[in-house]
């Protein structure tokens, strides 16, 4: 390992790093903007400049490699100086707009200007103009602002995998733009905003919504898929105004999809913060007590109780419903799946992502079967797309279409597993010879007449190689994962659809096709179409208006935080359930969420370890005997921004979904 | 004076046809075979003995730089030679006359280049408004193939050598090593961060040569002859001869093949007639291609034209693109020209540069049309200072560089126009 001498300080760094790195080691800070520790090494701002012994000219430390017994400096006038120097250059073309500047307050430069400018400018004539650059629905340009950094064309090469950003033009009339001012067609392209080290980039539905130091922020979780991003949710009062992400280098790194980032504006529409009660085909606003009597009265004579749970439902609510379910109607019929599918829930190791997240980089076979990464779960796509980068492999059973990295259909059979597991192709032989197989199952393929055959044919295949942990099921839903290890998976899905009375937790994605006499009680946050066909409307917080707890796809508890408060007469779903078991007469209560979530662990030890993954127990894990079974996979349409009720309730997710289907502009029609 | 037996560029006025019989008359493609059979390390050694330094402007000794190539090409890591005919450096014409009256040379000097550094393709970036001078290269290099001079087994050396040619498409940045190699590959041309140096990491990430037209040229002569008769001419460590452009105010511009460190004024006086009106109405002259700082008549009366001599009077030897500037000409008009030219050229990929180009320029035009303050002086060398030796590729330089000259040599030009401003204002 290479050691350096930072202005007097010796430190060891390993070898490969750069200058910029061994600094930072020393504890000295470098000033940067081009630079970023998860992009390419652009070496273009200038603004790193430290002095080198040996070398006549200042060296950019980002780009420079340590070399054993370097000498580098950083408090020396000629240092000073270089800033002061490209500070200037910056500011020379920049509007200095920072009082109607959405940046402001969190803009590097700002504060670069501030720690290391010469604090007056000598440039007396006109600045340059920039056209604004349409860019989508999500991102707001101000392009005078720009100083060419090239972080947001580097992200969307290297990570998000479409060349849609770029420069054109040539000197100071370089400008950075989307290809034909498209819009960038990406799942990702909201993480330019925090890219971009000024306020060109920022973000178009949360223009001149707040400043920085105005907003209350929370570190919590990301529930819009099953990935559980870690994020940072900002708000305002009552309103979250954005959701950012927060670096977990396990899970999300930092970015976040646009789905995650953009659909918060959804906590804030189509809200229900009052009871509804619906009398003669109308529904009338209630006070509490009327619709826990209403419910009350309507329970009567009842037989049969079935509970859905919806996506976005965190463990203790999950947990909680069950037990009134338990106790208080005396059914076992939870459940929480709004489509046909069928899980394997005799071993936690048949449900979750075993590879991990983080260990997607190191694949270098990767079978998709059934599964659509790019729009099920948009991180482990961009995993998936740093994995090839590096030589991995990209096998796919079943077209799941464009997933921004290269990849090779080989058929859309699920006969095709066994076609791999007996050599029948040329592709087994590169997954026997592979040291880190990955298979990624979808859901799309676990429909219960297929489900076991799939899961038995991918589990015997890795066994052979000896490779078992390739094995990955790719949820969707935030609450699923967490549901299966609560149990609620019940054996007839159909009974709980039939039951007399059904009890929708916030389940919006399921097509209810009501009995006469039917009686159904929706509890939730957001209306929508199952909202319409309840009796009883009961109104609740949203996910980010209380405390839970999340199990992600790789079966990581993650607690999420409450960044705003319940509107209305909303309640938290664990006192709505006490509410209920009172009017019935039950003696069935928790006291505070803190007392359900000790109940929760004492009866599952494993969901009050945070943020581990437990290992599954493989010594005792059974493979069913594998069956040749033909079946053609048809992948599921995914309709990706508008998944779940707060997605459908964003007006942002609605226009760009809207913008989605216009016809792109190529360049060619005329 | 340089003999007519030592010229290595004998048609160098297109008296004879470039074609390859004509070429063949002249010399070239003599003992090539030989030449190549006494193998990489002999090349190497004798063009190092002859201390031949880069004719592009930077002057970096080529057996050096062929020694940087790793010993062997792998499997997947072939070498490349890239010639870098984008000449665009006002002023210098030299090697446009290479391309288009001594091709052969320059094909027979890519193949013992490529041999030497292990390169079996070799790209000739062209210049995009070199069109003509890129057909002839090509007529040449469809003869040389024709007669097995270069393809499979060229020559008969059992090297297989393959040569292509590339248009640039008119931007001076892509003559700067790195941005060339971004271009050829079809990217946007901009200089790469160094280290990597291309000799190991260049074009499509693989060990890569760059040299310019003239320094290939004039390798098989130099293997031919010897490198100690290259390195008779000049003085130590500026060995050889070479082209020097002549154009400005002379009264016969033109393009002649001399040795090294001749004396500015003979060059000037002996092979382009003088300057017009005589010596004594001499301003200025750039030395090197317009890049480089100016040189004022009483530096120009004793100047030897080599890289040491020039480095020691503040300007360099560049390509060797001699500019004369008479005493009719303003010279913060000339200079302010200059930087309008690199305010265009700047490849706006780093900050000082591309901020600072343009900066310049602007201010230039101000003191130029006498709108600026006297303070504005200090100003514009702060800032020349501020862009020079910041940026990724030596393009800060060759903005900054030309108005430093001015600015060391001509500053009571500058201040006069300015302080006509002061007067206007009393008045």
């Amino acid at each position: 390992m290479p050691k350096v001498t930072v202005d007097g300080i010796e430190v060891e760094v390993e070898s490969g790093s750069t200058v910029l790195q061994a600094c930072e080691a020393a504890g000295k800070e470098i000033p940067r903007f081009c630079y970023h520790e998860r992009l390419s090494i652009a070496g273009n701002c200038r603004m790193c400049l430290v002095e080198m012994e040996k070398s006549p000219k200042p060296v950019a430390s980002c780009a420079m490699p340590v070399m054993d017994g370097q000498v580098i400096k950083t408090n020396t006038p000629m240092v000073k100086k270089a800033r002061e120097g490209v500070m200037e250059f910056l500011l020379i073309n920049h509007p200095l707009d920072c009082p109607i500047c959405d940046q402001g307050g969190e803009c590097d430069l700002q504060d670069q200007a501030f720690n290391y400018g010469g604090g007056r400018s000598r440039y007396e004539l006109n600045k340059r103009s920039v056209d604004q650059k349409y860019m989508g629905p999500l991102i707001k340009t101000h392009m005078n602002r720009c100083i060419h950094c090239t972080r947001c064309v580097r992200f969307s090469e290297e990570v998000a995998g479409v060349s849609e950003i770029g420069a054109i033009n040539r000197g100071e009339n370089m400008e950075i733009t989307t290809f034909l001012e498209n819009t960038i067609e990406s799942e990702m392209s909201g993480n330019v905003i925090d890219l971009c080290p000024v306020g060109a980039l920022t973000s178009k539905p949360y223009s001149y919504e707040a400043r920085p130091w105005e907003l209350n922020k929370v570190e919590t979780i990301d529930v819009m898929d099953a990935v559980g991003s870690n994020i940072r949710m900002d708000s305002k009062g009552w309103e979250v105004k954005r959701v950012l992400p927060s670096i977990n280098d396990e899970i999300n790194e930092e970015w976040i999809s646009d789905k995650t980032r953009y659909a918060c504006d959804g906590l804030l529409n189509n809200r229900i913060d009052t009871p509804f009660i619906k009398k003669d085909g109308e529904f009338k606003e209630a006070s509490w007590k009327e619709a826990l009597n209403f419910i009350n009265q309507n329970l009567e004579n009842k037989k049969t109780f079935g509970g859905l749970v919806g996506q976005l439902v965190d463990l203790e609510t999950s947990y909680a419903f069950k037990k009134l379910f338990k106790n208080v109607f005396n059914s076992e019929l939870v459940d929480f799946r709004q489509k046909d599918i069928l899980f394997d829930t005799s071993n936690t190791f048949n449900f979750k992502f075993n590879t991990t997240i983080s260990k997607i980089d190191e694949a270098d076979f990767i079978l998709l079967v059934g599964a659509n990464p790019r729009l099920e779960a948009t991180i482990i796509s961009s995993r998936i797309r740093k994995a090839v980068k590096s030589g991995c492999k990209v096998f796919s059973i079943g077209d799941p279409g464009d997933q921004h990295y290269k990849f090779k259909v080989i058929g859309n059979n699920i006969s095709i597993l066994d076609d791999l597991l007996f050599s029948n192709i040329s592709e087994s032989k590169l997954l026997k010879e592979a040291k880190n197989p990955v298979i990624i199952i979808g859901e799309s393929v676990l429909k219960s007449e297929i489900s076991k055959n799939v899961i038995s044919s991918v589990q015997t295949l890795l066994k052979d190689i000896n490779k078992l942990d390739g094995f990955n099921i790719l949820h969707q839903s935030a609450s699923n994962a967490g549901s299966l290890i609560l149990g609620l998976q019940t054996e007839n899905l159909q009974k709980v659809y039939d039951a007399d009375v059904l009890y929708l937790l916030n389940a919006d994605e399921v097509n209810i096709d009501k009995k006469n006499n039917q009686f159904i009680i929706y509890q939730g946050s957001h209306g929508g179409e199952n909202s319409r066909i309840a009796d009883v409307i009961l109104p609740s917080a949203a996910y980010s208006e209380k405390n839970g707890s999340f199990v992600n796809l790789e079966g990581r508890v993650q607690r999420s935080y409450k960044a705003s408060y319940p509107p209305g007469f909303a309640k938290e779903d664990f006192e709505i359930f006490n509410d209920i078991a009172k009017n019935k007469g039950s003696n069935h209560n928790y006291v505070s969420f803190d007392s359900l979530r000790e109940e929760m662990i004492n009866e599952h030890k494993l969901l009050g370890i945070y943020d581990e993954i437990q290992p599954s127990d493989i010594e005792n894990l059974k493979i069913e005997k594998h069956i040749k079974k033909d079946h053609l996979i048809e992948i599921n349409n995914i309709d990706y921004y508008q998944t779940n009720i707060v997605a459908r309730s964003s007006k942002t997710m609605d226009e760009c979904k809207s913008v989605k289907q216009q016809p792109r502009k190529t360049g060619t029609e005329n | 004076m340089l003999k007519d037996t030592d010229r290595i560029f004998r048609n160098l006025y297109g008296d004879e046809s470039f074609n390859l019989s004509n070429a063949l008359n002249r010399g070239d493609w003599k003992d090539t075979k030989e030449i190549i059979a006494k193998g990489k390390e002999w090349i190497i050694d004798q063009v190092k003995k002859s201390e031949l330094r880069g004719r592009g402007g930077a002057g970096f000794p080529t057996g050096m730089k062929w020694s940087f190539a790793p010993k062997e090409p792998t499997a997947d890591r072939p070498h490349y030679l890239v010639i870098n005919a984008d000449e665009s450096e006002p002023g210098t014409c030299k090697d446009r006359d290479i391309l288009r009256y001594e091709p052969q040379k320059l094909i027979e000097g890519s193949l013992i280049a490529a041999y030497a550094v292990g390169a079996k393709t070799c790209y000739v970036y062209i210049r995009g408004e070199y069109v003509n001078e890129g057909k002839v290269l090509q007529q040449a290099i469809d003869e040389a193939y024709e007669k097995n001079l270069i393809g499979k087994n060229a020559a008969g050396s059992g090297w297989d050598f393959d040569m292509y040619i590339h248009f640039g498409a008119g931007a001076y940045i892509c003559g700067e090593e790195t941005a060339l190699l971004e271009s050829l590959e079809g990217n946007k041309g901009q200089p790469r961060l160094k280290p990597p140096f291309p000799a190991l990491v260049g074009l499509y990430g693989c060990p890569t040569i760059v040299n310019n037209v003239e320094t290939i040229a004039v390798v098989p002569t130099i293997l031919r002859r010897g490198p100690e008769w290259f390195a008779s001419f000049g003085r130590p460590k500026n060995r050889g001869t070479k082209i020097f452009c002549i154009s400005g105010n002379v009264v016969n511009p033109c393009n002649v093949e001399e040795e090294m460190s001749i004396p500015l004024k003979e060059l000037i006086e002996t092979h382009a007639g003088g300057v017009i009106g005589g010596w004594g109405n001499l301003q200025a002259v750039i030395p090197g291609g317009s890049s480089m700082p100016l040189l004022p008549k009483k530096v120009c009366d004793n100047i030897l034209m080599d890289f040491d001599a020039l480095v020691e009077a503040k300007s360099g030897m560049g390509t060797a693109g001699i500019v004369v500037i008479d005493k009719s000409q303003d010279i913060v008009s000339c200079i302010s020209r200059i930087s309008r030219f690199y305010k265009h050229e700047s490849c706006g990929q780093c900050t000082p540069c591309r901020e600072g180009s343009g900066w310049l320029w602007r201010m230039m035009e101000r003191i130029n049309r006498g709108e600026a303050e006297i303070h504005e002086i200090d100003m514009l060398l702060e800032v020349t200072k501020q862009i020079e030796g910041h940026t990724i590729c030596a393009f800060g330089e060759a903005s900054a560089w030309p108005v430093q000259g001015l600015l060391r040599h001509f500053r009571e030009q500058m201040e006069e126009k300015c302080s006509n401003l002061a007067n206007r204002k009393i008045a």
